[in-house]
């Protein structure tokens, strides 16, 4: 025997959006104020300057190492990376010293005092490398912003484009804003990861605003604000599924993928939540204060006709 | 209505098959190997050699497996373990010689009839290695151009006897000075003729009469450039093949700098000397005449002399005029000297030796310096933002003697501090002056260790996020769960498959991308389930369901991934090393998980249920909703 599940309950998420505003705005504000204030962690990508990783035999004492490294002439940040056995050493870019020699000397320095010490890696990094790294990340943000601009304008409307964007804007900046706050490390791969959640929180609100189209011109009677709701809840099943396989995979990432991805799949856990929760509450919402209605998508209701005739 | 036509049964088949074909050659470990390549495009490897090999082989007990030649003049040995390896190695290059050049490689253990194929390349970040990104100072290659122009002008000028008083630089352009205005317009005229397209020429009064402005054209600066970072790339791959690795990729990135990736050398400190050094000699002859402690406390040197130093510390005044320099140099070797120093012996292209003869013969018993010049260059960033590159150019003499015969192709030249200095230099003479100089502005060392660590805790990660999905799939959707797990793993399989087929490179950024897509992949079958539910609620029937499912779930599915790949072919333009690898596997995963999430689902639900008339249920349910 088929069972017809009845219709699912529906949650009032539009109604919701004030208390969302509120939320969100906060959550701006206070991410552009830690940006402002705090700045960013920024790793050695985008300051330039050597850092070293060195694994050893047993627990290191990282105090001893620093006072190792000073008695070298070199002042440098040193941490344990994961274990106990594992060193990070970071080393700022320095007026009079030969940036290309840093490495094999404070490796020299470290050989002296412990010759067991393994070499895991040195990243030396010029400082006008940071500094283009920084332009051609923010070259490159702007860019995609803009390709999705165009391509949602065309495919729906320019207001549904703008909400995609400031759903966009809040995810990263939130994003971003929790890495300020937290002091984590900003370094490539987190620019990576900021790229690849406007993709997919992009992905999120476009699956709602298709909906809201096809609702749009479906459901005659219901006012925008309605249709928006019906959107929302009719993808919501799919919107936490997907978050939840994403969100699967990336704490596999986080927990079995070593220290090197650790930031990475943080930033991109940060990002999935952020942009399942703005899909749902902050990118409709803005289209519903910029005053969409149904009538500013009619010209692609012929198409849509076409495809519901197809279905007996 | 649920069913598909055989065409399309026969691509996802064809799909697959290609699929585990092209993913294949990464199930196989990799095992030692010595690549054996030519040091001139002279030397061929031919069967000769490769009975050469087997007949040391043999005498030396070595037992090697099959020896593979590669269709770049290249030689493939595979071996069981590293040790024969090794020892291996030695008895190549003790057979050989450096007409050849030899280097430790990891082959993958595919069999003879997929040889074909290859495995992903692994990144420096899995496998170890050297990463340098070296930027060439343009500055000084359109300097040198204009050097050379300079000495062109006074030799042109003379060859068509048009008298003038000097050539100098003045900032980035030339000035010829002439007598009167007459000669001045005369050379003009020729001038003009001969350098057209290239040098601008411009008329100046000056004080001594008039003058001439040379400046270099936009295209001619742009043509040395474009020389200076092809001579750089070229000079850099013969230096690396000298170093004896495998598989190094040296690419240029933007307008003036070069990629060089050494996969596997764990020493960057002897990298980097080669690779960096512009060290090049000179041949002047000794002012045996003048007193050149005086000349070093203040006193005045010479005209016609310059003032250098010897590798002690003592001042030397050596003649202007060069009597050769580096370039003529075809070959070098490191050696000893009939005293046990350590030694290079030099040997010089036709030119070059006549060069030499001639300025060798008429000075017979006067006394010879061996200049050996190197610069060193590196970037700082001052306090205002703006940075400073500071160019070291040393110049030492390491060598003085008596030249006592006429010397021509073949000399041999002393003074080195120790047999690691003579090695290097000889390996620099032979590979070639660097163009102009290069610095490194990036450098990144993965230790083998790391590496390791890093594919090893890559896979963990790809694995077990992929059976977190499978069980949550299969627990959310089951029948069609199953199903979109299929198309889950030839996604997979897919992803290697044409990674693999595009020889790209696997970085750790890489197999994030791939973890990313295993988790959105799955995007496309939750939102064709998730309608096909919806439909099903909706009063549809089960095949209806299915087929409006799909239908309508089609033109959301294309807009949420066009707009993710617009965001990934961003990063892939905006192209640093780890985001590229990033871009492309997300790229890749996007595009083949359209096809198995739509078609491949599509054609296994239409033969589970697609020719059920009166299908009445549909395997799609939560646990427990379900009848």
């Amino acid at each position: 025997m088929r069972k017809i599940p009845s219709q699912k309950k529906m949650f009032n998420f539009t109604g919701m959006r004030k208390p969302a505003l509120i939320l969100s705005t906060l959550l701006f504000i206070a991410s552009i104020g830690s940006l402002i204030i705090n700045g960013l962690n920024l790793g050695v990508d985008f300051t330039g300057g050597t850092v070293i990783e060195v694994g050893y035999q047993e627990p290191a004492d990282v105090d001893k190492i620093r006072a190792a490294l000073l008695d070298g002439k070199f002042d440098a940040l040193v941490q344990h990376f994961g274990t106990a056995k594992d060193v990070l050493i970071r080393i700022a870019p320095k007026e009079d010293e030969n940036r290309a020699e840093v490495g094999d000397k404070v490796l020299a320095i470290l050989k002296a005092n412990n010759p067991d010490i393994q070499m895991r890696r040195v990243e030396n990094v010029g400082p006008q490398i940071g500094d283009e790294l920084r332009d051609d990340g923010g070259t490159a943000m702007l860019l995609a912003l803009a390709g999705i601009l165009i391509y949602v304008t065309l495919r729906f409307e320019f207001r549904f484009s703008v909400g995609a964007i400031i759903a966009l804007i809040h995810d990263v900046v939130i994003t971003v804003g929790i890495f300020s706050i937290t002091r984590m490390e900003f370094d490539l791969t987190i620019l990576a990861a900021i790229l690849a959640i406007i993709g997919y929180s992009l992905n999120d609100t476009i699956v709602v605003f298709d909906r809201v189209r096809e609702n749009f011109l479906k459901l005659r009677k219901a006012g925008a604000e309605e249709s928006i709701n019906i959107s929302i809840n009719q993808t919501l099943a799919r919107t936490i599924v997907t978050s939840l396989t994403t969100l699967l995979v990336l704490s596999a990432l986080y927990i079995f993928g070593g220290k090197i991805i650790h930031g990475f799949s943080m930033a991109m856990i940060i990002g999935v939540i952020v942009g399942t929760y703005s899909s749902i509450y902050v990118a409709s919402s803005s289209l519903l204060m910029m005053g969409i209605t149904r009538e500013a998508l009619l010209p692609p209701e012929k198409e849509n006709e076409d495809e519901l005739s197809e279905i007996p | 209505m649920n069913r598909y036509p055989m065409w399309k049964y026969v691509l996802i088949i064809s799909v697959m098959i290609f699929g585990f074909l092209f993913a294949l050659p990464n199930l196989f470990p990799s095992q030692p190997a010595v690549q054996v390549s030519v040091s001139s495009s002279e030397q061929v490897i031919d069967n000769e050699i490769i009975t050469r090999i087997k007949t040391v082989f043999d005498k030396k007990g070595i037992k090697s497996g099959d020896i593979e030649s590669l269709s770049n003049n290249k030689l493939l040995i595979r071996f069981d373990s590293p040790d024969t390896q090794l020892t291996a190695v030695e008895a190549i290059k003790g057979e050989l010689g450096n007409k050849f050049h030899t280097a430790l490689n990891l082959a993958p253990a595919t069999p003879k009839w997929l040889r074909g194929l290859n495995p992903m390349s692994l990144g420096l970040d899995l496998r170890g290695g050297v990463h340098f990104l070296m930027e060439v100072d343009m500055k000084a290659a359109i300097d040198k151009s204009l050097e050379r122009h300079s000495e062109e002008f006074r030799s042109f000028l003379r060859g068509e006897k048009i008298n003038y008083l000097g050539v100098k630089r003045v900032s980035n352009h030339l000035v010829i000075q002439f007598k009167t205005t007459e000669l001045r317009d005369q050379a003009r005229q020729k001038l003009k003729r001969e350098y057209r397209n290239q040098i601008e020429f411009g008329d100046e009064e000056t004080a001594r009469g008039a003058a001439l402005k040379a400046v270099l054209t936009q295209s001619n600066i742009d043509n040395t450039k474009r020389f200076a970072l092809q001579q750089n790339i070229t000079t850099l791959r013969k230096r690396v093949n000298e170093l004896g690795v495998a598989e190094p990729i040296i690419q240029k990135q933007g307008l003036d700098r070069i990629v060089v990736q050494l996969p596997g050398v764990q020493d960057p400190t002897q990298a980097k000397i080669i690779l960096g050094t512009t060290a090049t000699l000179e041949f002047r002859l000794v002012d045996e005449g003048a007193n050149a402690l005086a000349a070093q406390a203040g006193g005045e040197i010479p005209p016609g002399d310059k003032l250098y130093k010897e590798r002690n510390g003592n001042p030397i005044l050596l003649k202007r005029r060069v009597m050769l320099t580096g370039e003529y140099i075809t070959d070098a070797s490191a050696g000893f000297d009939e005293n046990q120093r350590p030694s290079v012996t030099i040997v010089l292209d036709s030119k070059g030796a006549k060069l030499f003869s001639r300025a060798t013969r008429a000075n017979v018993q006067k006394l010879m310096g061996v200049v050996f010049i190197e610069h060193k260059t590196d970037i700082k960033k001052l306090e205002d933002g703006s940075f400073k590159k500071k160019t070291t150019v040393s110049k030492e003499v390491i060598n003085v003697a008596r030249i006592q015969e006429e010397l021509s192709k073949r000399f041999q030249i002393t003074g080195l501090d120790s047999p690691q200095e003579a090695q290097n230099l000889a390996l620099l003479l032979r590979a070639g002056a660097l163009a102009a100089p290069v610095y490194i502005v990036e450098e990144r060392t993965i230790g083998p260790s790391l590496g390791e660590d890093n594919i090893k805790a890559g896979f963990k990660s790809v694995i077990i996020g992929f059976v977190l999905v499978l069980i949550f799939m299969v627990f959310y959707y089951r029948v069609f769960g199953l199903v979109a797990n299929m198309a889950l793993t030839l996604n997979l399989v897919l992803i290697v498959a044409i990674l693999s087929m595009l020889q790209a490179t696997l970085t750790l950024p890489g197999i994030a991308g791939i973890v990313l897509t295993v988790g959105m992949a799955v995007d496309a079958n939750v939102l064709i389930y998730e309608r096909i539910k919806e439909e099903l609620r909706n009063g549809l029937s089960p095949q209806a369901a299915i087929s409006s499912g799909y239908e309508k779930a089609f033109s959301t599915i294309a807009d949420a991934n066009i707009t993710t790949l617009i965001a990934a072919i961003v990063l892939y333009g905006m192209g640093t090393g780890p985001i590229k690898g990033f871009a492309i596997t997300l790229a890749i995963g996007i595009v083949s998980s359209m096809f198995t999430a739509i078609m491949g689902t599509r054609a296994v639900i239409n033969l589970i249920y697609g020719r059920k008339k009166n299908l009445k249920n549909i395997a799609i349910w939560e646990w427990g909703k379900h009848s």
